[in-house]
Order: C-alpha cells, then sequence, then structure tokens
C-alpha cells in the first residue's frame, strides 16, 4: 500500500523536473499547435491585443511559399543521399575493420575520431577545403581539393563560392555530412558484428559460400536491428540538418550570390522567429514532426518485415 | 574432409602472414616460397593447385582490405591535418596556388592572434560557466527525478513515465518558438539565465540513470529504511556512488553540448558578454572589406577542436556508454 505521505515526498523529489517541463516543453507543444492553427499567427500582435481566426492558413501558406519549399527539397535531398550512403559506407568499413586483427584498433581509433567534433568548427574546415580565393577563371589560391583535382587532370570547380551551383553545393554538403555521420553508424554496426554468432559464418565456409553471398545472405540479416537503428537516427538527424550548413556557409546559409540557396526546415523555422512570423514557424515545426514521424514509423514497420531478431 | 582441413591449416597461417603485411611484394614472395615447399610435400596435385588459388584470393582480399581502410582514413584524418597544416602558416604561405604540405615556418604566434582577435579567452568563460552550472543543476535534478521514478511509490507513475518518455519523440525546434516568446517575456534575453534554465530537464538523461538505479537491488533500499536512514541520505551513500560511471557519462555529454551549441544561443544570448564559444566562431576573423585571415581561423578553429579530442581520448567509454543507447551526436 502506499501511503500518503510518501506520495507527498515523491513528489517533492518531482518538482523541480516537473515544473521546469511544464513551462519548457508542455506548454511548448500546446502553443505551437495553439500558433500554428491560428492564422497568420504573430506573439506581437497578440500582445498588442491582436486576433486571430482559427484556420490552417498558416499551413497552406508556408506550402506555398518557394522558401520553404526550396527548404523541404534540400533538406529531403540531403537525407535520401547522405543516409544510405553513410549507412553502406560504415557497413563496409565496419565488416573491414571486423575482419582483420593486426591494426585493427588504430583503425577504430582513428575512425571514431571525427566523432566527437564540433559541426560549426569543422564545417569551417571544409569550407577552407573548398573555397577559391578570386574567381574561378582567375584565382589566387583554388583551394587543397581543386589542387587535387588539377593534379588528376581535371579542371578546377567553383564548389562553394559565388559562381557556384547548387549541385557543386550539395555535393560539399553531402561530403561533409557523410564524413561526420559516419563514426557513429562504424561504431554501432562494428559492435553489431562482435556480437555476432562466428558458428554462422563457420557454417557458411563449410558449406563454400562465397564472400558476397556470406555478406549478403549472413552479416547483413543478422545486423539489421542495427541498420535499421542507424538508418532511422539518420533520418531524424537528417531532418534537422542546419549547423553542418551554417559550419560551411556561415549564417548565410548559401553562396553569398545567392543567400538562403541551402536553407533547411530547421534553419526556416528560425528564419521566421525574429522576423515576428510564429504562426508560420509553429506550422513549419509541425510539418517537420509529422515528417520524422512518419519516416520513422515506415522505418520501424519495415523494419519489424525485413528484420532478422 | 581433406579439404575442410588445408582450410584450417591456411587460417591458421593467415595470421602470421597478415602482420606484416605492409608491401604486397614481401607477401608475394613468402607466397611463391610456400608454394615451392608445399608443392614438394602434397602429392596431390588437384587439391593443391584449388588450395593454393584460395591461398592467393585470401592475401590479395586481405590487401584490398587494408587499402580500402588506409584509403578511408586517409579520407577521415585530412581535415584534421588540414587544419593543422593551415593554422600554423603564415597569410602569404597559405595564398600559394600550390599549398605546402607542412609550413615551411611555424607560426604558432597564429594561436596567440586567434584568442585576441576573436575573444576566445572570455567566450571560452562564458561557454565553462554555462556548462558548469547547467550540468551541476542537471545532475541534481536527474538525480532526483530518476530516484523517484526508480524507488518511491506514487499514484500515476508509470503513466507519467511514458508521457515522459513520449516527449522525446519530438524534435527540439517545436519548443524552441514558444521558448524564445517565454524566454523574452522573463526579461531572460542576454543573459546566462536564457542559455542554462530551458535546458536543465533532459528526459533522456532521466531515463539513462532511472535503468540505472532499477538495477540496484531493491532489497538495500529496505534494509536501509529499516535501519532508519532518510532517502536522501541512501540515495547520497549507495545510489550515487553505484550510477558514478552513467552520472559520469552525463556531465561528459552535457559539457560537451554547451561546448557546441550554435543555435539557441545565438538566438537568446548573442553579445559581447554572454557570447559561448561556438558562435564567436565563425565570423569572428573577417575583416572590413571582406576578407578572411585563414590561418588565424584555422587556428581558432583547431582551439575549439582540441578539448573534444582530449575528451575522446581519456574519456571514451563514457562517451560511448552514453551515445550508443541515445543516437545523439556529441
Amino acid at each position: 500500500m502506499v501511503d500518503s505521505k510518501h506520495q507527498w515526498k515523491a513528489w517533492l523529489y518531482l518538482a523541480p523536473a516537473i515544473i521546469l517541463l511544464l513551462i519548457f516543453t508542455v506548454w511548448p507543444i500546446i502553443n505551437t499547435i495553439r500558433m500554428a492553427f491560428l492564422n497568420n499567427y504573430s506573439l506581437q500582435s497578440e500582445i498588442g491585443g491582436a486576433t486571430f481566426s482559427i484556420g490552417i492558413q498558416n499551413f497552406t501558406r508556408i506550402l506555398r511559399y518557394k522558401e520553404f519549399k526550396r527548404a523541404l527539397l534540400t533538406t529531403t535531398l540531403l537525407c535520401v543521399i547522405t543516409v544510405p550512403l553513410s549507412t553502406i559506407l560504415a557497413l563496409i568499413i565496419a565488416v573491414c575493420l571486423n575482419s582483420i586483427k593486426p591494426l585493427s584498433r588504430f583503425f577504430q581509433t582513428i575512425f571514431f575520431l571525427p566523432y566527437v567534433t564540433n559541426s560549426i568548427a569543422i564545417g569551417m574546415v571544409f569550407a577552407a577545403m573548398f573555397n577559391i580565393v578570386g574567381t574561378i577563371a582567375n584565382f589566387n589560391t583554388p583551394g587543397v581539393v581543386n589542387n587535387l583535382l588539377m593534379a588528376l587532370g581535371f579542371n578546377p570547380i567553383d564548389w562553394i563560392n559565388t559562381s557556384s551551383t547548387y549541385t557543386t553545393n550539395m555535393i560539399v554538403m553531402v561530403i561533409y555530412i557523410v564524413w561526420n555521420a559516419l563514426p557513429f553508424k562504424i561504431l554501432i554496426l562494428l559492435g553489431g558484428l562482435q556480437s555476432v554468432n562466428k558458428q554462422y559464418y563457420e557454417a557458411a565456409k563449410i558449406d563454400g559460400t562465397s564472400r558476397f553471398r556470406t555478406f549478403t545472405r549472413i552479416t547483413v540479416p543478422l545486423l539489421s536491428p542495427m541498420i535499421a537503428y542507424v538508418v532511422i537516427t539518420g533520418f531524424i538527424g537528417g531532418f534537422k540538418e542546419y549547423s553542418s550548413i551554417v559550419g560551411v556557409f556561415g549564417d548565410s546559409m548559401g553562396p553569398a550570390s545567392d543567400k538562403g540557396r541551402l536553407n533547411t526546415i530547421v534553419g526556416f523555422i528560425y528564419d521566421a522567429l525574429p522576423n515576428l512570423q510564429q504562426g508560420r514557424a509553429s506550422a513549419a515545426a509541425l510539418i517537420l514532426f509529422v515528417i520524422i514521424f512518419a519516416v520513422t514509423m515506415v522505418n520501424l514497420y519495415v523494419g519489424k518485415k525485413r528484420t532478422h531478431y | 574432409m581433406v579439404e575442410n582441413k588445408e582450410n584450417k591449416i591456411i587460417e591458421e597461417q593467415q595470421p602470421l602472414e597478415v602482420e606484416k603485411e605492409e608491401s604486397t611484394l614481401e607477401v608475394e614472395s613468402k607466397e611463391n616460397t610456400k608454394e615451392a615447399t608445399s608443392l614438394n610435400v602434397m602429392h596431390e596435385a588437384n587439391l593443391e593447385h584449388v588450395s593454393n588459388k584460395q591461398k592467393v584470393v585470401k592475401i590479395l582480399v586481405k590487401v584490398a582490405i587494408y587499402a580500402f581502410l588506409i584509403f578511408m582514413a586517409i579520407i577521415v584524418l585530412f581535415p584534421f591535418y588540414w587544419m593543422i597544416n593551415s593554422s600554423l602558416k603564415s597569410v602569404e604561405e597559405y595564398k600559394l596556388a600550390v599549398p605546402t604540405m607542412w609550413p615551411r615556418r611555424l607560426m604558432f604566434s597564429n594561436y596567440a592572434d586567434a584568442f585576441q582577435v576573436a575573444n576566445l579567452g572570455r567566450l571560452f568563460l562564458n561557454t565553462l560557466f554555462v556548462g558548469v552550472v547547467s550540468t551541476a543543476l542537471s545532475l541534481v535534478i536527474t538525480v532526483l527525478t530518476a530516484f523517484a521514478f526508480a524507488r518511491l511509490e506514487f499514484k500515476g507513475k508509470n503513466a507519467l513515465f511514458g508521457a515522459l518518455l513520449a516527449t522525446m519523440m519530438i524534435p527540439g525546434e517545436l519548443f524552441t518558438i514558444t521558448n524564445y516568446g517565454t524566454v523574452t517575456a522573463f526579461g531572460w534575453t542576454h543573459t546566462f539565465t536564457a542559455l542554462i534554465v530551458p535546458f536543465l530537464v533532459s528526459v533522456f538523461y532521466i531515463y539513462l540513470l532511472r535503468q540505472n538505479f532499477m538495477q540496484i537491488p531493491n532489497e538495500l533500499y529496505l534494509a536501509a529504511k529499516v535501519d532508519g536512514t532518510s532517502d536522501i541520505k541512501y540515495l547520497w551513500k549507495v545510489m550515487i556512488p553505484l550510477a558514478l560511471p552513467t552520472l559520469i557519462s552525463i556531465t561528459i555529454l552535457k559539457m560537451m553540448g554547451a561546448w557546441n551549441s550554435y543555435i539557441w544561443p545565438n538566438l537568446v544570448a548573442n553579445d559581447e558578454a554572454h557570447r559561448m564559444i561556438t558562435n564567436g566562431l565563425r565570423n569572428a576573423f573577417t575583416d572590413a572589406s571582406g576578407e578572411t585571415n585563414m590561418p588565424r581561423q584555422m587556428a581558432a578553429v583547431a582551439i575549439v577542436s582540441f578539448p573534444l579530442f582530449l575528451i575522446f581520448i581519456f574519456l571514451r567509454k563514457y562517451i560511448m556508454k552514453g551515445v550508443s543507447r541515445s543516437g545523439i551526436k556529441g
């Protein structure tokens, strides 16, 4: 039996967390839904005494916005390119790491190193590597990536500067995001591989199964829970992409000639705040939540059907 | 059966061969001598042929694996190398059309300059203050909450815990919109309070610590009760020491969070007195003409990155413990 004296005590322990959660988590959830469904809502005009009609105008409006559509496209593209790419690459690296003995620890340390980096700081290093000083026709410093391209006999490319294109910008972002995403995925997949029962592989060896077949028929199915996990977390993180782009391009979210070109959904939400557009920001945040929720559910559903536990 | 045995023998030889596998040539020559000796020993030429072929394939695969790993390792390490290389060059040397692979003269002064120009000392103190205070308060709240959920009995406990976990599904950006308004209404803009208070409660840390507390046998708690030990004393003397590794993980992740935070500080407290280190980093090195002193900027980037490397090298197991369960990026 729970006596009332203990109840009182338990709530005392919970009080700080509950008070803070009510202010900074529960209220925001309610308020976001409220703001999203009040047409053209703005906190400042509400304080000024304005009233708003209930409706879905915020949603219909941002879905017509060029900026929002562009942000949605960029975010989705970055997700669908970088998540499979980094997962496959991480899987190959993890299998390789697991199959060697000498130097394995050494390589592991190297591959985990990008894990604890500051995404703004290292984004600036990537910007420096791709940066052209001067113009593409007449440059002082072509940037080390272009140096490499030129050494291999290619023409230098304007990756991130004023004459760059959306495609080249995106290539830089994909490289940076994959580079950044690898360590976590390798860590999880390698952990999974190390816990796989060796007997499966011995059985395959006795049967004379080829390496590729062993990989697709044994390794991948046994690893599928870990693969599902890194794919889901990859998509969740990917749809919230923001600071890596700030790292490479700065607050302008794009080259100086086309600011906001690489803006993402999260960037769109933050842009709306100082512009006093909380209604639209809330609508965008709810759309983001629905996307993340849907992607997670689809992944879980596919995972349930295809994952071997 | 014979073939199986043969395979096993090859397996046993493998590690020895691979150990010195730096150059392909060396391995190949070894392979040749082995082929010669084994030819003398073996009678069944057919079988021998097959196993030799397998052996060669196996070694080629190993070589390919190492080559691939070395290639990937170079790609992974290159940005770090380029950061350090660039940070130690003079501006003139940095601007060379064909870059030097290592500075001709090491310009350690870039680091001192970076510290001054970007006011890194102040940013560092700001970040440290926010990190330490928010970690300390967050630990207290997390411990109390996790203890209540793990040990105390009250009505609606499971429902409340479920509701807490459900909030983890919601992207943080959704909270930011309202919190920005709330913080403004409280008059907290441009204060450390705005940087600390909204993030004191982390449901994930509560979850992590509660799981840890649950593993501690309840008999210990009941025994302490019989002895008349108060809850707080029990928490302090038994639970906290036993859950110390988790608390260390939380501390490290929280400190790293302060070090890497960018978006929220940029919104609410991006003034000189409260600016956090990551916010100060991005635009501090562009002069009036719009030109950036890259070596200095890279030095600042290196200064921000080094503490993270140190944490990674010395406290890796604690970081891994936390992140492998959360999927959050430091």
